[in-house]
């Protein structure tokens, strides 16, 4: 005769494993580790694209806000320009481009396209920041992962899965890239190659790559990493070393090497001083103390260039040294 | 125990967490036509008396859901009209699409989730720790439920959240409050009642079957709380004379037997072997008339769309699903036990899907979630939802046909199947291996079968040669191609699905 008292739920009792790790949230998820770095990876990777597809469904900045609009007008335009004219004053991205000329020509026709703004023209181009952070910062992360914790004895499989986690699930790289729209996980991603190249010990690799991330986007911590690769090796090796960074740049800008005016205007395009010091609501020095002293009302811009320049350099002076003296200890 | 409660319950919010997360983030996506149902019933509920609820016809989305689920419509357009009041007007708001709208439609669907969330917590609260992660990775994370509920646009969440309590209480041995709880989902989505032959006989055999004098004393007790349950919901109605036109509104057989996008049913074989076969014949001299009626229409007169077999009317399918129940009734005749009461309510459902009037698609995640409860409790169960769940996850893909939704939907599939795989082979895996913490590749007893892998891999086929091939190679051409293609392809593997259930019962 059935019973009325409160039944536990009979199903397979077949006991499962203890958790692994004790202390709150890493028990929880050891599941989803337990496979391997490879699977947690690839897991992890997954997610972090679903992420970045659902966020790419929201507004680009700049969307229907004629004359000006935003980043995203500014990248299809220099599409537009790149695909269009013969002699270009900007680096071009070569991937973008295919995509929106073989599936979306007038998004990118010269003249008529700007201000283009279209479901499919919107969508072929966060496929190209998705494709780029797929194929460039997810391989990149991953091997950083691996490499940094091969050296660490002692790390589970789920710290390894947390660390990955990390760095495809930053918010703001998923939000500037994916939702302002702009392409920093190019640049980005070189940089955490030569990060990973470096713990490598794979010089020639971190110039190279270096170089890339420098070509892609202008970064100001190129100087650190001259200085970390100065002191490491005999005269031969850094001969080495540069002959591999100015091939780079060579392949780069060939197109901009044949005259000196060429050059010199990109460069000039690519460091835009006459923006002045600090951009509206950055959070840096310059802007921050400017509620104090009015930087741009005391100063030329051409002073206040070599002033951010000296303060710079003045302030990255300690860990270069450290790493000199290190290096010339090794 | 007390500190157990709470890292359950904190586990539990860690992946609404994350479930919410990825919900608020579709929020700008695509929104069918039952955005706009739901909308107008906010209308309907909010402008007009009761009396004319079911009477509206100011726009085509007239109310169809029984009587709880426009009171619950009532109470959400209480902040509806605060949020914007035009939301609730029913001429000025036809089709508005504002911000305002879509935010308080969609965040409205994610609070209601927590109705899923409790029903999920009363029933885990007393496994061990990897099936309730399991069972919640599962439900909560499914694909399914995010691309009908989230984006798609519907409220199966709040609903199954009912239909999980209700199955909680059934297992616990608390059948009067689980009666009563499936009585109340009734009243808020008849769909539902495919399984109420389940719910009846159990209840008869477990509740009320103990001697003459307490049994009959409990048959009056659970009769009188459906009743009065019912009473709730359709006492209004009855007292405006209006009950006909509610189940008119309810019962609506002027649809044809299948849907515009045939969903992975029994009736996808019929239909095809019917047009095969009159194909056939044609060649073979006989005279085989074309039939003027289509499936997806109404019924018209005396004429049947199909060419060669029998027509098949409501009642037809009503006798099939019942037949197709009766196995699952007599075991539950038999023997009434609490743990086996998901299985059976889980096959019911998948009864009601494959030989039902008028399917959809959608309400295979009326046996998908169930099953989820199920899945975790042998190797085989796991195998069997493995394969289950992505196949109704992929027939639910037609629903989403622009491109923006793409890599999203077929990323929730490929990471549902990942959190499957993964979660099951935890389950299943080598115990002494993962007590010493090995570095390497732990064995699993999870495993796919070489039939399984092949039809799944057919799954990618068929995704590239609707997707990809047919446009390209066919253009406009058979456009109904593609949509059959997977239909068809689905249904094997929900009739697979469906066997091996019954057999699993039967033995």
């Amino acid at each position: 005769m059935p019973k009325k008292t409160p039944v536990k739920f009979a199903g397979n009792d077949n006991a499962a494993p203890v958790s692994i790790q004790s202390g709150a949230s890493i028990a929880t998820w050891w599941w989803l580790s337990h496979k391997g770095t490879t699977t947690s990876f690839l897991c992890i990777s997954l997610f972090a694209l679903l992420i970045r597809s659902a966020v790419s469904m929201y507004p680009y900045s700049g969307a229907g806000t004629p004359p000006k609009f935003g980043d995203f007008e500014a990248r299809r335009h220099w599409m537009e320009i790149t695909t269009n004219l013969p002699s270009i004053d900007c680096l071009p991205e070569l991937h973008p481009w295919i995509f929106l000329r073989m599936f979306n020509p007038e998004s990118v026709s010269l003249l008529s396209s700007c201000g283009h703004e279209s479901y499919l023209g919107k969508f072929l181009m966060r496929w190209t920041v998705l494709s780029s952070d797929a194929l460039i910062f997810f391989p990149v992360a991953f091997s950083f992962v691996l490499v940094y914790h091969k050296t660490r004895t002692g790390s589970s499989k789920s710290e390894v899965a947390w660390h990955i986690a990390i760095f495809l699930l930053n918010p703001c790289l998923i939000l500037i890239d994916h939702g302002h729209f702009q392409y920093n996980c190019i640049s980005l991603g070189h940089t955490v190659g030569v990060i990973a190249a470096v713990l490598y010990e794979n010089e020639i690799l971190t110039c190279v790559l270096f170089s890339l991330a420098l070509s892609h986007k202008q970064a100001t911590f190129g100087i650190p990493f001259s200085v970390v690769l100065y002191g490491k090796s005999p005269i031969l090796a850094v001969l080495k070393l540069g002959v591999a960074v100015i091939v780079t740049f060579v392949i780069v800008w060939w197109p901009y090497l044949h005259s000196l005016d060429d050059f010199l205007m990109v460069l000039s395009r690519l460091a835009p001083f006459e923006r002045g010091i600090y951009k509206d609501y950055v959070a840096n020095f310059w802007c921050t103390t400017s509620i104090f002293i009015k930087w741009k009302k005391l100063f030329t811009t051409l002073s206040l260039k070599s002033l951010s320049l000296a303060a710079t350099v003045l302030a990255s002076l300690p860990s270069m040294i450290q790493q000199i003296l290190a290096n010339f200890q090794m | 125990m007390d500190r157990r409660g709470s890292g359950d319950r904190q586990l539990l919010l860690w992946f609404f967490a994350v479930a919410t997360a990825v919900k608020l983030l579709l929020i700008p996506s695509y929104r069918s036509t039952d955005f706009e149902v739901h909308r107008n019933w906010l209308a309907i509920t909010h402008s007009l008396p009761l009396s004319k609820w079911y009477f509206d016809e100011t726009s085509p989305w007239t109310l169809d859901y029984p009587p709880f689920f426009a009171y619950f419509e009532r109470f959400l357009s209480v902040f509806a009209g605060l949020v914007d009041t035009r939301i609730v007007d029913l001429q000025s708001g036809l089709d508005y699409s504002a911000e305002s709208v879509i935010y308080f439609q969609r965040i409205s669907v994610i609070v209601s989730d927590l109705c899923l969330l409790f029903g999920l917590y009363r029933l885990t609260r007393n496994l061990e720790p990897i099936k309730r992660n399991l069972i919640c990775a599962l439900v909560i994370w499914s694909p399914g439920l995010l691309i009908v509920d989230h984006i798609h646009f519907q409220y199966n969440g709040f609903l199954l959240g009912w239909l999980l309590l209700s199955i909680s209480f059934l297992q616990d041995g608390r059948d009067l409050l689980g009666g009563f709880l499936f009585a109340v989902l009734l009243c808020f989505k008849h769909l539902f009642a495919v399984a109420a032959p389940v719910y009846f006989v159990y209840l008869l055999r477990h509740y009320c079957w103990s001697g003459l004098a307490t049994g009959f004393r409990r048959l009056v007790t659970i009769g009188a709380v459906v009743v009065a349950v019912f009473a709730v919901a359709y006492g209004p109605f009855i007292y405006h004379g209006q009950i006909q036109q509610v189940i008119k509104r309810m019962f609506p057989f002027g649809r044809g037997l299948c849907h515009a996008y045939w969903a992975p049913n029994f009736w996808v074989f019929y239909i095809i072997l019917d047009k095969g076969l009159a194909f056939l014949l044609r060649k073979l001299g006989f005279d085989i008339q074309i039939p003027f009626a289509s499936f997806t229409g109404g019924l018209v007169g005396e004429s049947s769309p199909f060419a060669v077999f029998p027509q098949i009317t409501p009642l037809t399918t009503f006798a099939m699903v019942l037949l197709a129940i009766t196995p699952c009734l007599l075991k539950a005749w038999q023997k009434p036990q609490p743990g086996v009461v998901a299985r059976w309510i889980a096959y019911a459902y998948t009864c009601g899907f494959l030989f039902g009037w008028h399917v959809h698609e959608k309400a295979s995640l009326h046996f998908t979630i169930p099953l989820a409860i199920v899945a975790v409790q042998s190797l085989e169960d796991a195998k069997h939802y493995f394969l289950v769940s992505i196949v109704s996850c992929y027939s639910l893909f037609p629903l989403l046909y622009e491109p923006q939704e793409y890599p999203i939907k077929v990323l929730l599939l490929l990471l549902h199947s990942m959190v499957m795989w993964l979660g099951f082979a935890a389950q299943h895996g080598d115990e002494k291996a993962l007590k010493k913490k090995k570095t390497g590749d732990i064995k699993s007893k999870f495993g796919i079968g070489c039939f399984e892998k092949s039809y799944l891999m057919g799954l990618v086929i068929v995704e590239t040669v609707s997707q990809f091939l047919h446009p390209y190679f066919l253009g406009d051409k058979f456009a109904f191609m593609p949509l059959m293609l997977i239909s068809t392809y689905c249904a094997v593997g929900i009739m697979y699905s469906w066997i091996w259930q019954l057999r699993r019962i039967l033995t």
